[in-house]
Formats: structure tokens, C-alpha cells, sequence
């Protein structure tokens, strides 16, 4: 028993609230038994604090015959500036499910790691996965739980995807479900995009998408989205091969979710920019 | 006076000592052996959805014997308590000394304190980047915590089992090599297989496995059930049970249960209540299968043993 010293769980062990055999949810057990370790728990000045925090940008999800694809681009702005060139604003949730987040970075990101945690809990303590919808629901309620900061500034939306292992037999197995601040939880059919660029990329999709896309096609369909809207909003940055940044692209289908390596990502924006420069200016 | 009687501090803790002995040993073994890859799980079992051995987090698994209500809600702790840290500090910082301290703690404070013990004896495990770095701790009822080399056997005929273990057990086995030999230790001294006395092997049905596998990323914990479990054992104990099992799913890591058609999302079977709330697939490790096996072994323990007690 050498070198075991005392934790910081204290003499007498697990406090009570963790033997307690109630519920499956980590955030609901940390709202009896850490509550300041909850974003929404802190309380925000009553001053407007949207200018505090970087904010991301453009987030873009598309079905596609064999599952989903979401990508974001890589940059953070505060106000007129470029706060991040390689900020990273697509994850995955777990293993059949991504989450895209724009608006606030640092309450973002504390809100994806929060919930990561929350459906592996879920998962150890029950042995089971959520089902999508359920995992979906549950995003909603913590987005409704930043309500408060969202209305001074600090808002949150995200985007959430998945492959959906309930889905009944000749339906698209992939899934998008977009949000608002108060927690509105809406499936989106075939694609959707949120943050400052999502107006031109959604535009983008209506031309690219069509229901049943093969992986290639929509891959290029998801880039050159992204293309469309750092093309025209200065908030969303574009394909850089300079510092050789590319968009994040997750792609979630029956083997889980796996990101696309940056070289599989270039090849695609490089194909769309020397096809938009073959057009001689008018792309 | 509240006490009418007087009773030594000696006398009281061996009779909780006693009492929570005679508890563990009434159920069936459990042995947590290391090789070559990580660190293997094999419980004596029927049931498939009333786990022994659980994850705890990236690099650390749990199994215990006994009652099943309390080592349950100690792995629940022990899951709670490695996500608030990570979840605070970073997943690195989950180490398995941390949660074995916890339990030692509040076992020892339970036995002193409370007029019965838990009748639980428990391992967490955790796998480290090679295998001198592998860690097995064994936690008693009264909260004692003792860091073993190579091996625990808990519960049951525990000694027989320690005792054809250290006969055959070598360090750097592989896989199928140290489940054999776990195997065969825990059938050579199982009460369900001494009507045989043929030196038979427990079949797959009654067994739980699940490996710490230190080659995977992240999170290391992985249940091998159905087809996967069948081959490793072998032709002779595989059974009838797993053959028409898919075997692809079987050992993927983190696979969700597939609900039956038609099951509402998030609810399982309403027949079978064992499931905490979902179908018979048991969770990660389960694999997109329909799982006959899953429904034979729907025996749960209790009936077996009277009572709450999960040998």
C-alpha cells in the first residue's frame, strides 16, 4: 500500500450525492454535486459581453446516401479582427454523432466537453447508447440552459449530427437537427448550415444537394460550401494553402464518426478553387 | 443507556468480518488476470445484462462479487467520480490509485461505521503503456486496498482458483492463452460444472469477459461477447449458443444496442426488466446483433442465490 496518500475525495470516501443510485445524467449530477462546474449555473453581467469572446463562424451538415457530413471552417473573429486562424469548431459528440457550435467560442466549447462527457456517462452507467433523438433532446435542453447568457451576447447555436442506428429500413440513416438560442430543436431534411456564413452556404447546398449523394460528391458538395460563404462573409475563413488549414470535415456513417485527414480535405477545396480560377474570375 | 448488552470492538468486527466473508464466498469467482496487451476480465456469469465487470474510464475497469445493489452502486460512484475529475481537470488526470482510494475509504467507513458491511469485494484495474505499468488493486469489504502483481480472484471457491492460477498463470500470455488458463481455473472449481468432474470447461453462456486493452485509443475497456468470445475459447466450449452469431460487431468498441423494429427510441423491451431500459443487446461491446445468447442468459443471478445476492 506504499504511495497511496490521501485523494481529495477526503477521509471519508465518495461524498453521498455518488452513492446516490439516481439517475443516469452527468449534468444533472453535477448540478447537486458541483454546480459551479456547470456553464449555466455562472451568472453573466447584466451588461452586454458578446464582444469578451471570439466568436466562430460557419457550420455545415449534409446527408448523404451512406450517413452525414459536417464541416466548419477554421476561423474566429472578435469584432473587425481575426482572433483564430485554426480554431476547430466541429466534434465529435461520441461514436455516431458530431456537433458543430457557433457563436461564443469559450462557452461553446466548454458546452461540447460538457456534453461529451454527459452521453459517455450515460453510456458507462447504463450500459447503453442514447438513442439519436434522445441525445439530440438532451443537447437542446443545455442550450436552453444558456438562454440567459445567449440574450447578452454570449449566445450559443449549435449543430448536431448523426448516423442513427434506429432507423427504419430504407430511411436515410443520417440525421441533422439545427437549434436556436432557447433551445428549439428542429430535424432539418437533407442539409443545414448555421452561424454568419450559413445564408450563402445554405444558398450553395440548394444548388449542390440532391438526396442520395455518393461520399465524393458530397464531400465537394459540403467544401465548396464553405467555399461559397467565405466567399462572400468576411467572418468565414477559406481554404488556406498557404499555412495549409482546411476546412474540419467529420464524416459519420455505419463504421462511426471519422474526421477527414487535412490531404483528403485539400484535394477537394484544391479542385474547386482551380475549377472557380479555369472560369477566369467569374466563379 | 442504549446499549444493553455489552459487546467487545474485537468481537464486533469479527462478527462483521464474519458476516460479510460468508456473503461473498456463498457467490460465484471472478479473476482479473494481466497479458501481454492489457488486462482480461473473466467472470463466472449467466446473466448478460447484470454485469460484474464494468468500465470506469479511459484506462481503468472495475469488477466486483457479491451483493449486486452495493457493488452496483460503488461502480456508479467509481463512474461518477472519474468524470468529475476529468471533466475538471483533464482525462489524464483519472488515474486508478485515485479511485481505489475512494473506495477504500468508503468501505472503511461503511464496516466501521454501519451495523452491516457491504458484502462486496472489488478490483479496479487500470492498463498502463506497457505492462509493468498495469496496476490490479484488490478492495476488501472492510476497506483494506492491496496493490497485486499478475492476478486476483475474488469471491466464490477463491482460493482453489488462486491456487490453479498460480500453477498456470505466466506473465505475457496473449489473449486467447490467458483466458484459457482463467478459464480452466474458474471451472475447475465451479460448483455448476462439478457434476461433470470431466475437467469440462464453463461454456460461453455462463461466462463475462471483457479486456483493457492497452492498443486502443482512448478508451481501452471492451466487453468480447457472442461470436468473438465462441472463437477465443475454442470449439470445445463455444457452444451452439454463439454460432449463428454475426461476428462482425461483436468486439467493436462502443456499439450501441439495435433495438428490435418497432421499439420505441430509448425504451427497451417492457418484458424484460433487467435491461435498464434497453433491449437485450447490453450496451457497448454488444454489437448490432439480435443476441440470442443475451436471451438465455436473461437468468439473473438473484433467482439462483435467494435474494439480492449476485454470486
Amino acid at each position: 500500500m506504499d504511495g497511496l496518500t490521501q485523494s481529495h475525495t477526503g477521509r471519508s470516501g465518495f461524498p453521498p450525492a455518488y452513492l446516490d443510485r439516481v439517475g443516469s445524467s452527468f449534468t444533472d449530477f453535477l448540478a447537486t454535486a458541483a454546480p459551479d462546474l456547470l456553464p449555466s449555473r455562472r451568472p453573466v453581467p447584466a451588461v452586454n459581453a458578446g464582444d469578451l469572446t471570439p466568436h466562430g463562424t460557419t457550420i455545415v451538415a449534409l446527408t448523404y446516401a451512406d450517413g452525414v457530413l459536417m464541416g466548419g471552417d477554421r476561423r474566429a473573429t472578435m469584432g473587425n479582427l481575426i482572433s483564430s486562424r485554426d480554431i476547430e469548431k466541429v466534434y465529435p459528440a461520441d461514436s455516431w454523432s458530431v456537433i458543430g457550435i457557433a457563436g461564443a467560442a469559450g462557452i461553446a466549447i466548454e458546452m461540447v466537453k460538457l456534453y461529451q462527457v454527459e452521453l459517455e456517462h450515460y453510456e458507462k452507467i447504463e450500459g447503453l447508447t442514447l438513442s439519436l433523438d434522445g441525445k439530440a433532446n438532451r443537447l437542446a435542453q443545455m442550450i436552453r440552459g444558456n438562454l440567459g447568457a445567449a440574450l447578452q451576447g454570449l449566445a450559443v447555436v449549435p449543430l448536431f449530427a448523426g448516423y442513427d442506428l434506429d432507423a427504419a429500413p430504407g430511411a436515410t440513416p443520417g440525421r441533422i437537427f439545427s437549434y436556436d438560442v432557447t433551445g428549439g430543436n428542429y430535424e432539418e431534411r437533407g442539409y443545414s448550415s448555421v452561424g454568419s456564413g450559413s445564408l450563402f452556404a445554405r444558398n450553395s447546398l440548394k444548388k449542390t444537394w440532391r438526396p442520395g449523394l455518393d461520399g465524393d460528391a458530397a464531400t465537394r458538395s459540403l467544401v465548396e460550401a464553405l467555399y461559397d460563404a467565405a466567399d462572400d462573409d468576411s467572418a468565414t475563413g477559406g481554404p488556406d494553402p498557404v499555412r495549409r488549414l482546411y476546412p474540419i470535415v467529420y464524416r459519420v456513417d455505419a463504421e462511426g464518426a471519422v474526421r477527414l485527414t487535412d490531404d483528403e480535405v485539400a484535394a477537394v477545396a484544391g479542385t474547386i478553387t482551380d475549377e472557380r480560377a479555369a472560369a477566369e474570375g467569374q466563379g | 443507556m442504549t446499549m444493553p448488552y455489552y459487546a467487545s470492538p474485537e468481537q464486533l468486527m469479527r462478527d462483521r468480518s464474519e458476516y460479510a466473508r460468508k456473503g461473498i464466498s456463498r457467490g460465484r469467482s471472478v479473476a482479473v488476470l494481466t497479458y501481454a496487451d492489457g488486462v482480461l476480465f473473466i467472470a463466472e456469469n449467466p446473466s448478460s445484462t447484470l454485469h460484474k465487470v464494468g468500465e470506469i474510464y479511459d484506462r481503468i475497469g472495475f469488477a466486483a462479487v457479491g451483493r449486486y445493489s452495493e457493488f452496483e452502486s460503488l461502480r456508479v460512484a467509481g463512474v461518477r467520480l472519474a468524470d468529475v475529475r476529468g471533466y475538471s481537470y483533464n482525462r489524464r488526470d483519472v488515474t486508478g490509485r485515485v479511485i481505489a482510494n475512494a473506495y477504500a475509504q468508503t468501505l472503511g467507513e461503511i464496516f466501521t461505521q454501519q451495523t452491516k458491511p457491504f458484502e462486496v469485494e472489488l478490483c479496479v484495474a487500470e492498463v498502463g503503456e506497457t505492462p509493468e505499468a498495469d496496476q490490479l488493486y484488490r478492495l476488501t469489504f472492510d476497506g483494506s486496498v492491496v496493490d497485486e502483481p499478475d492476478f486476483i480472484v475474488m469471491g466464490g471457491q477463491a482460493d482453489a482458483v488462486t491456487g490453479h492460477l498460480r500453477d498456470h498463470f505466466r506473465a505475457g500470455l496473449d489473449l486467447r492463452d490467458a483466458l484459457m488458463v482463467g478459464v480452466r481455473a474458474l471451472s475447475a472449481s465451479s460448483p455448476a460444472m462439478s457434476g461433470n468432474g470431466d475437467g469440462g470447461l464453463l461454456p460461453a453462456t455462463q461466462l463475462e469477459v471483457a479486456v483493457l486493452d492497452r492498443r486502443r485509443p482512448k478508451r481501452a475497456f471492451r466487453r468480447v461477447v457472442g461470436a468473438a468470445l465462441g472463437s477465443l475459447l475454442g470449439d470445445r466450449s463455444a457452444g451452439d449458443a454463439t454460432a449463428e452469431q454475426a461476428a462482425e460487431g461483436a468486439t467493436h468498441a462502443h456499439t450501441p444496442s439495435a433495438p428490435q423494429p418497432g421499439t420505441p427510441a430509448g425504451l427497451g423491451d417492457p418484458a424484460a426488466p433487467d435491461t435498464a431500459g434497453g433491449t437485450a443487446g447490453s450496451g457497448e461491446g454488444a454489437g448490432p446483433q439480435p443476441g440470442p445468447a443475451d436471451g438465455e442468459g436473461g437468468g439473473t443471478d438473484g433467482g439462483a442465490d435467494g435474494g439480492g445476492r449476485s454470486s
